[in-house]
C-alpha cells in the first residue's frame, strides 16, 4: 500500500505549461477558490499593514490599477476586440467579454444616465467575496476595490479616463453588488503614465 | 475580539459548501499573485524575508482551503497516518487548488522525517521570472506556507520550505512527535 506514493504521474500531461505565445492562456481555467482565498490573504495583510480602511482601499485601487495596465494588453491580444465606437459598446465589451474571460461571470449593464456617459455593472455573484464577511470594525473597507482599479487602469491604456466606484456591495448588506462607471474624457496624450 | 465572530444571520453560513462552480482564468490569478509578490517585496529587505512573507500569506490560504476541502471531500473522516495525509496533499488538495496533482512525492533516503513534494512547474511560478541577482528566490514559498498550514491544521505539524530542485521541491520536515505517533499506529 505504501508504494503508490511517488510513481505513475511522471508522464502526466502538463496543462499548465504556458509559454508566452499560447493563444489560449487566458482561457486556461482554474478553480476560483485559490484566487478567492489568495485575494482574501492579500486584503487581510493590507488591513494589518495599514491603520485605516481608507488607506487599504487606496492600496487596493493602486494594485488593481497596476493589474489593469497589464491586463489590457493580454485582453486585446486574446479577444480580437477592435476599437469601440461609443461608451455603450465599451460597456458591452467589459461586461460580456472581459468579465467573462477573467472572472467567469457576466455582470448585467443597467442604469444608463441620460447622457450615455455613466452606467452600472451589476454583479450577481462576485468571486472575490466567496467566504467573506466584513467584521464590524472594518465597515468602511471596500473589499473588492481592486476591481475598480483594474477597470480604471485598463481603460486608461485605451485612452479613456473613467471614474469607477462601488455603490452597492453584498458584503455591506445590499442585495446586489453594483459598480458605477462614469466616462470622464478621452485621453489625447498617448504617453502611458508611469506605473505608480 | 467580538467582531471576529460571525454575526448570527450571515448569508455566508447559509450557503452550501458544495464544489465551487465558478472557474476563472489563470491569467487573473497570475496578475493578482504578481501584485502580491510586488507588494511584499516593497516591504522587505532580503529574499529570506520576502519568502517568509509569502509563506505567511500562503498560511492564511492553506488553513481555509483545508477546512472547505475536508468538509467536501471526506466528511466525517480524517487522516491519521503520515502517508495518508501526504497522499491527500498530493492528490485532492493539489487538484482542488491548482487543478492537477503534484508531480511527485518522495521520501528522503536518510531521514524518515523528511518528504518532498516535487513539481516541475508550480502554478504559482508559471509566470514568474526570477531576477538574476535574487536567483534563490522561489515564489513557491507561498505554496510551502500553504502546505505547512494544511499539515499543521490536519494534526501533522511540520516545517515546509521551497527549493529549486528538479523544478520546485517543497521539503516537508515533520516534527519528531508525528513520526513517533505514526510508528505507534503501525500495524493497526
Amino acid at each position: 500500500m505504501s508504494r503508490q506514493g511517488g510513481r505513475g504521474t511522471e508522464s502526466k500531461k502538463m496543462y499548465w505549461y504556458l509559454p508566452f505565445i499560447s493563444p489560449s492562456a487566458s482561457l486556461q481555467l482554474m478553480n476560483s477558490e485559490l484566487f478567492t482565498l489568495t485575494y482574501g490573504a492579500l486584503v487581510t495583510q493590507l488591513c494589518k499593514d495599514y491603520e485605516n480602511d481608507d488607506d487599504v482601499n487606496k492600496q487596493l485601487d493602486k494594485m488593481g490599477y497596476n493589474i489593469g495596465v497589464r491586463l489590457i494588453e493580454d485582453f486585446l491580444a486574446r479577444s480580437n476586440v477592435g476599437r469601440c465606437h461609443d461608451f455603450r459598446e465599451t460597456a458591452d465589451v467589459i461586461a460580456k467579454i472581459a468579465f467573462k474571460m477573467y472572472l467567469g461571470i457576466t455582470p448585467s449593464i443597467t442604469n444608463w444616465s441620460p447622457g450615455g456617459d455613466e452606467f452600472s455593472l451589476i454583479l450577481e455573484n462576485n468571486p472575490l467575496v466567496d467566504f467573506v464577511e466584513l467584521p464590524d470594525n472594518h465597515s468602511t473597507l471596500i473589499y473588492s476595490n481592486l476591481l475598480c482599479g483594474v477597470l480604471r487602469g485598463a481603460l486608461e491604456m485605451v485612452q479613456m479616463a473613467v471614474d469607477v466606484k462601488f455603490v452597492q456591495d453584498t458584503l455591506k448588506g445590499d442585495s446586489v453588488t453594483e459598480i458605477r462607471m462614469k466616462f470622464i474624457r478621452r485621453i489625447e496624450d498617448n504617453l502611458p503614465a508611469g506605473e505608480e | 475580539m467580538d467582531s471576529r465572530f460571525t454575526r448570527g444571520k450571515s448569508p455566508v453560513l447559509e450557503r452550501a459548501l458544495g464544489r465551487p462552480r465558478s472557474e476563472l482564468s489563470l491569467a487573473a490569478f497570475a496578475l493578482l499573485f504578481s501584485e502580491l509578490v510586488q507588494y511584499c517585496q516593497r516591504r522587505v529587505a532580503s529574499v529570506a524575508e520576502l519568502q517568509a512573507r509569502l509563506a505567511q500569506l500562503g498560511h492564511h490560504v492553506g488553513l481555509r482551503a483545508l477546512d472547505a476541502l475536508v468538509a467536501r471531500e471526506r466528511p466525517g473522516r480524517r487522516e491519521t497516518k503520515v502517508l495518508g495525509v501526504l497522499l491527500f496533499v498530493k492528490g485532492p488538495l493539489w487538484r482542488a487548488l491548482f487543478g492537477r496533482e503534484a508531480d511527485k512525492l518522495e521520501q528522503a533516503n536518510d531521514d524518515e522525517r523528511t518528504f518532498y513534494v516535487i513539481e516541475r512547474e508550480p502554478v504559482v511560478n508559471t509566470f514568474v521570472s526570477v531576477p538574476r541577482e535574487n536567483s534563490s528566490l522561489n515564489c513557491a514559498a507561498f505554496a510551502a506556507g500553504l502546505l505547512e498550514a494544511v499539515l499543521g491544521a490536519a494534526g501533522f505539524p511540520a516545517r515546509v520550505s521551497a527549493h529549486w530542485h528538479k523544478g520546485t521541491t517543497l521539503m516537508i520536515k515533520f516534527d519528531e512527535a508525528v513520526i513517533a505517533r505514526d510508528k505507534s499506529l503501525e500495524g493497526r
